[in-house]
């Protein structure tokens, strides 16, 4: 694994608006994605992720750059992504008024799907997704969730080799959102369907992604598997303390982490060497600052913490 | 009081919390608190090499899928509206009635054949241009873009779902003109060609207005304001118009369906002019479909 290159991105550059009020979406970005792996881009809102897959999908012109699939130019070959690529885009409104059962039908012939298949195609992947139940009902009446999942069946009918799909567990609940990377994962496993996921999710890259790309203010400030790079930023633990009250800073345990913690309110986070972590949490739980202690975690670093160390400034990544 | 780690994270916080140096033997390769579990190797899929290129689909498969699409979409909340469009031509219909001398067949006839390519002009200019720069501006292009369809079939196969609720409406509306101006109505079966060619030619303007106006309320206004000028062009028969009026009238291509579908109601139909009438819409027809389908993709493709 690892010679086929769905994607090879190059030095992609693209800058939206023009003057004084532009501003660079892309700048300079090269990428690798393999075939057959799941492949994710996360980053906070505005670091152009969008931007970014929309250039994937042909959607956008890179001002400069070049994006190869499998070996091909994309823009020599402008009809590629479209042929070879499942994409799920932010916006709905095509489909917003058709039912469920009709969305995913009717893309699958629009993918080629044979008229003899279609129903079984579509019956299996509103199955999968569990969305069989509202098959009838039009996306517009669904509840967020269900309405992304039914974009998210429309994205995977017809088997594309490659999947482009941006933000596709937003607003779903934990078993949907399951489903989906299930589906992605089996589609994975026994097609070596390549996927590019899209996502500001950080528990999603954490379970998902065979690799990450972090995309800071348009480029890419760090790209390799989810544990390479937890283990190549730090090697601190982060411990979240939680205060019932007022902390007792005579304590010279709080005193010490309260000099380092990151607050918000009574909630503190510190970012400590494993052995202080945990002699600092045994003295707290033995001492008597125990009594003022209302929870606390203990935590390996996250793709957060990879962000946050490699010098994103954002704050607006989620945990959950 | 409780511990919350992730699951995943679990093994090294329980490592993390435990007395250090540890004499247990451990089953990490790397067993020290400050280390990270080592990433999970890649799990290899079933098969690779370079996958078989999908074909495009073909423009009959694409223009069904999308028609099929839009008609299911069209039962939510496009048939008062289609009332409305057949309403509208009835009305002036009505309305004129007492204006215009009857006896005059062929401004009666163009009256008539002027309203019903009226019912084809709300539903492809006015409604096509409204869904087109709704979906413009909501991005959502994007969908069709990224499938492996040809953009004309997007635009052909949207009007037609709309067209297929407009057709009662102009069969309506040609039989009731028909009645109320005395008119034979042997000729109607031209109403076919007519409507579809017309349907074709304004469908590709209405669409390349939806999607070319930079908001959608414009693209609603543009529609509205092409559908006036059709009424006004179409209904008003040649002879009563100023000048610049029979030029512009000559310029719009609904005029020649208008024209073509008012011999319909004549005694002696001139053949040739109708084909050559037909022939001009088709090819105006072709010409908007293709400036559409460029259009879809050069507004999508930023």
């Amino acid at each position: 694994m690892g010679d086929v290159l769905s994607y090879a991105v190059r030095g992609l550059t693209r800058r939206h608006g023009v003057g004084e009020h532009s501003v660079l979406a892309n700048d300079r970005i090269d990428l690798d994605i393999r075939q057959g792996e799941v492949f994710g881009v996360l980053g906070p809102n505005g670091a152009g992720k969008t931007t970014l897959v929309r250039q994937l999908m042909g959607l956008l012109r890179p001002d400069s750059g070049s994006i190869t699939m499998f070996g091909r130019d994309v823009r020599a070959a402008p009809d590629l992504p479209a042929r070879l690529t499942g994409y799920l885009g932010q916006d709905d409104l095509a489909l917003a008024e058709l039912p469920v059962a009709t969305a995913v039908a009717t893309t699958a012939r629009m993918r080629g799907v044979s008229r003899a298949a279609v129903r079984e195609v579509r019956d299996a992947i509103l199955d999968e997704l569990g969305l069989t139940a509202v098959a009838d009902r039009p996306l517009a009446r669904l509840s967020g969730g269900q309405r992304r999942l039914a974009c998210v069946a429309t994205a995977l009918v017809g088997d594309r080799p490659v999947l482009v799909l941006d933000e596709p567990t937003t607003g779903l609940d934990p078993a949907a959102r399951r489903a989906v990377w299930g589906a992605l994962q089996h589609r994975r496993d026994t097609t070596g369907t390549t996927i590019v996921l899209i996502t500001h999710n950080v528990l999603e890259a954490e379970s998902v992604l065979d690799r990450v790309a972090v995309l800071e203010s348009g480029r890419v400030i760090a790209c390799d598997t989810p544990g390479q790079l937890k283990a190549s930023v730090s090697g601190d633990v982060r411990l979240d303390l939680a205060w019932r009250h007022e902390p007792p800073f005579d304590d010279p345990t709080v005193a010490m982490l309260a000099r380092i913690a990151t607050t918000n309110g009574r909630r503190w986070t510190v970012r400590l060497d494993p052995v202080t972590a945990r002699e600092a949490l045994g003295r707290l739980t033995t001492g008597a600052a125990l009594a003022a202690l209302d929870d606390f975690s203990l935590a390996t670093p996250s793709l957060e913490d990879v962000y946050l160390t490699l010098g994103g400034a954002s704050r607006d990544l989620e945990r959950t | 009081m409780t511990i919350v780690p992730d699951e995943r994270n679990a093994p090294a916080i329980l490592s993390a919390l435990q007395p250090e140096p540890s004499l247990e033997p451990s089953l990490e390769p790397s067993s020290g608190p400050s280390t990270v579990p080592l990433p999970l190797p890649i799990p290899m899929p079933a098969r690779l090499g370079p996958p078989k290129m999908p074909l495009a689909t073909p423009f009959g498969t694409a223009f069904g899928a999308v028609y099929r699409g839009q008609l299911a979409r069209s039962k939510v909340g496009r048939i008062p509206l289609l009332f409305v469009a057949s309403f509208q031509s009835i009305g002036i219909l009505v309305l004129l009635r007492g204006i215009l001398d009857v006896d005059n067949s062929t401004a009666a006839g163009q009256v008539v054949a002027g309203s019903t390519v009226l019912v084809v002009a709300f539903v492809a200019l006015n409604l096509l241009a409204q869904r087109f720069g709704a979906l413009r501006a909501a991005g959502a292009l994007d969908y069709y873009l990224t499938l492996p369809i040809p953009p004309a079939a997007v635009v052909l196969g949207t009007a037609a779902s709309y067209a297929t609720f407009a057709a009662p409406g102009t069969v309506i509306t040609a039989v009731v003109g028909a009645l109320l101006y005395n008119l034979p109505i042997t000729g109607l079966w031209l109403l076919l060609p007519v409507v579809v060619l017309s349907g074709v030619c304004l469908a590709g303007l209405g669409a390349v207005v939806g999607l070319l106006a930079p908001r959608p309320e414009l693209a609603t206004i543009a529609g509205q304001l092409g559908m006036s000028i059709v009424l006004f062009l179409g209904v008003i028969p040649a002879d009563r118009l100023p000048e610049i009026g029979r030029v512009a009238r000559d310029v719009l291509p609904s005029s020649y369906a208008v024209d073509a579908l008012a011999a319909a109601f004549q005694p002696g139909v001139d053949w040739s002019k109708v084909v050559i009438d037909l022939a001009v819409c088709a090819a105006v027809g072709i010409a908007a479909l293709a400036v559409a389908a460029v259009t879809l993709r050069r507004v999508g493709t930023a």
